[in-house]
């Protein structure tokens, strides 16, 4: 008797939640902490004017939780997904949802650039939607601390050198460098090599690299991690050496630019690390206290290209309240808020540059914006064994020490491996 | 007993079902899922296991996981033996016993971000934020980044991190049955004129032995799988590559299913034998009862 009662009332419960289950997203992601409230001020209108609520899970490690909950048959609806290549995979799986039937393409096509849309698709439909976007070719420095030494903002990559030697010179090393990312480390390393690739090799070699069209021990490769090395493998040059760049995690290494007296002059990071600047010095000041300059050019044919990664949202299971996000955060008003909020820069055209908060940010938007070439971060493109597996690695094992061609042959085994399917 | 057959299957049904839906499923499983390609739908036969042995980053882990194995096994047992035997004649023994025993009340991953924080790395001239830098500092030594000095340093470092978890749980065991070697024993050797450290090797050591075997046994399994504290510390990465990371990696991170099983069942091959010597003292010990 008790077990009917008991069975009775659990069915009750069920059914009850799946009526209720109507007005319900659920959302995986990987942001906590600032980037998660910021996410969830973006969502405050949209659970206010439809009643729906989202539900949203933090992970920071998001691959893992979404490749169990794919397997088991319980995606989320919705995943903010980390990179364009984890994208691929899951489209081609058929785990995600074309969008092309619950976006008006039209609008997305008049307020997007076409790299955006491009880097959503596979196989010519849209999967993904971007909602910001970083800039990664940046290089910051504290102006302050510049001008009482009389250093000038170098414009090319040799005058760039050329400050660096001068630096030495006076026993301070001129640059500060942080690989350690917990189980992500050695990513920073890879922007260092993708930026160097676009300047030294142009866009389309890049491209070619990317999609393995060229191996790694490409000459064109090789030629990029041989000037990367020049630096982090320079202990004059780097603060702590090499053990230094390996131990000091990426989010710590810019803050010994404001120590007194500052133990580095340049630091080469994304839009993303104003944030980690504010958390650790929170009185310094955009523009004054900090600011950013284009990683110079290198081989003038190339110019000065941009290189970024986004944040991308995808849809796993279509029901009415999903589309309903998924219109929202493709939208101006919902971008406005989140790259207000957090530094970060639109990827969609109609949001405004007032809605940026402060002037550091707008410049990184003009950049973003006026940048003739502009490529996503390579190691988001490439299959996961390669861009954060083997490329990771191989940033690793050449900073402490390794030798270059047999790092560049173990990347290449891998590729070959993960590229051939 | 041929009557009560029928019941017999009856009275075992759940056990069974449950052992083969939970151990004996996923096994067989695994070893099927080992021999197809990374989406599981091409046979590849043996493929898994050859791409595994020649690969450098499976060979690494593999030779870190016997240093592991030879290590921690010793250590935790030496050690856990050695303070059952020194917290036995001390007053506060309570107190020193319950110092060493505590870090087992905390997880793999925590004991990882702590230790990280113990080995952390500022270079030299800076502000040492990690302990065991801040000792080499104060001793007038230059500061050593513990996690990145390859072979040796940084697999000692994480050695030493697994050591200080789980020598408090060898200590614990082995203290029990060394309290239970009775007095009149150990008493009868001294008195016919045997030397602490004759008693101790003949005597005690010889009536504890099985225990000594369950505990090493024990240390052995737990050392095959061990993961989080190098994901957590360092992700394999400067030669510190262990297999249960290793499979972690190509499930989750390349989700290479073919190879990730095929790693699987490589420890589970690995782990066999200990389980059967297992088993097979507990069955001398059952027989001599």
């Amino acid at each position: 008797m008790v077990t009917m009662v008991l069975l009775a009332t659990s069915l009750a419960a069920l059914f009850g939640l799946t009526a209720l289950g109507a007005g319900r997203v659920t959302m995986l992601g990987t942001w906590g902490g600032q980037e998660l409230e910021a996410f969830l001020q973006v969502l405050e209108p949209f659970e206010r004017e439809t009643g729906i609520d989202v539900e949203f899970t933090g992970t920071r490690d998001l691959v893992a939780v979404l490749t169990t909950r794919v397997a088991a048959g319980n995606p989320p609806d919705v995943a903010a997904l980390p990179n364009p290549g984890q994208m691929v995979e899951l489209a081609a799986e058929g785990h995600l949802v074309d969008l092309s039937g619950v976006l008006d393409m039209q609008t997305m096509r008049s307020q997007y650039a076409p790299v955006w849309l491009d880097l959503g698709s596979y196989q010519g439909k849209l999967y993904a939607i971007f909602i910001s976007a970083d800039l990664k070719s940046l290089v910051w420095y504290n102006p302050k601390a510049f001008a009482a030494r009389g250093y000038a903002v170098p414009s090319t990559w040799d005058e760039m050198m050329a400050l660096s030697d001068k630096i030495a010179g006076t026993g301070v090393t001129p640059w500060s460098i942080g690989l350690e990312s917990g189980a992500a480390s050695g990513w920073p390393g890879t922007d260092w090599i993708e930026d160097i690739m676009l300047r030294t090799a142009g866009p389309e070699v890049y491209d070619r690299w990317v999609a393995h069209e060229i191996p790694w021990t490409d000459p064109a490769v090789r030629r990029a991690w041989e000037i990367f090395g020049q630096i982090v493998r320079n202990p004059r040059y780097v603060y702590g050496g090499t053990t230094g760049a390996l131990s000091t995690n990426f989010g710590d290494a810019v803050s010994f630019l404001f120590t007194q007296p500052p133990r580095a002059y340049l630091h080469r990071q994304a839009t993303f690390i104003q944030s980690f600047i504010l958390q650790s010095n929170p009185n310094l000041v955009a523009g004054e206290d900090y600011d950013f300059f284009a990683l110079p050019p290198i081989d003038p044919a190339w110019g000065t290209p941009a290189l970024g990664a986004a944040d991308m949202v995808a849809m796993l299971r279509d029901t009415p309240e999903a589309r309903a996000l998924m219109r929202y955060l493709a939208s101006p008003e919902a971008q406005q808020r989140w790259v207000a909020a957090l530094g970060k820069v639109s990827a969609n055209r109609a949001v405004p540059m007032e809605a940026y908060p402060d002037p550091l940010t707008r410049k990184a938007a003009q950049v973003l914006v006026s940048a003739q070439v502009f490529r996503f971060d390579g190691s988001d493109l490439m299959p996961a064994a390669v861009g954060s597996g083997a490329f990771w690695e191989g940033i690793l094992q050449y900073v402490a020490g390794e030798d270059l061609d047999s790092v560049l042959e173990s990347i290449e085994a891998q590729a070959q491996d993960a590229y051939g399917g | 007993m041929r009557r009560g057959g029928g019941w017999a299957w009856g009275f075992t049904a759940p056990a069974l079902l449950l052992i083969g839906f939970y151990l004996a499923y996923p096994t067989l499983a695994t070893i099927y899922l080992s021999l197809f390609d990374r989406q599981s739908q091409r046979f590849v036969g043996l493929r898994n296991y050859l791409d595994l042995f020649s690969s450098s980053a499976m060979l690494t882990a593999l030779r870190n996981n016997v240093l592991w194995l030879v290590l921690f096994t010793t250590l935790t047992v030496g050690l856990g033996l050695a303070l059952a035997v020194l917290t036995d004649r001390v007053r506060y023994e309570a107190a020193a016993k319950a110092l060493i025993f505590l870090p087992m009340a905390i997880s793999f991953v925590g004991a990882g971000v702590i230790w990280k924080f113990v080995y952390a790395y500022r270079p030299a001239g800076a502000p040492q934020i990690g302990l065991a830098n801040q000792v080499m500092v104060l001793s007038g030594r230059e500061p050593v980044g513990w996690l990145i000095a390859q072979p040796w340093v940084n697999n000692l470092a994480l050695i030493v991190v697994g050591v200080w978890i789980w020598t408090g749980f060898a200590m614990v065991v082995l203290s029990a049955a060394y309290k239970g070697i009775p007095k009149e024993l150990l008493e009868a050797a001294r008195v016919d004129g045997a030397s602490e450290w004759q008693v101790f090797w003949r005597i005690s050591l010889p009536v504890i032995q099985s225990t000594v075997a369950v505990v090493a046994t024990t240390m052995v399994i737990t050392v095959l799988k061990v993961f989080d504290i190098v994901y957590v510390m360092t992700n394999g990465s400067f030669g510190t590559e262990v297999m249960a990371n290793r499979m972690y990696k190509e499930m989750f991170q390349f989700r290479h299913f073919g190879r990730a099983s095929a790693i699987a069942v490589i420890l589970f091959i690995a782990i066999v034998p200990v389980m059967l010597a297992n088993i097979r003292r507990f069955r001398q010990q059952e027989a001599t009862r």
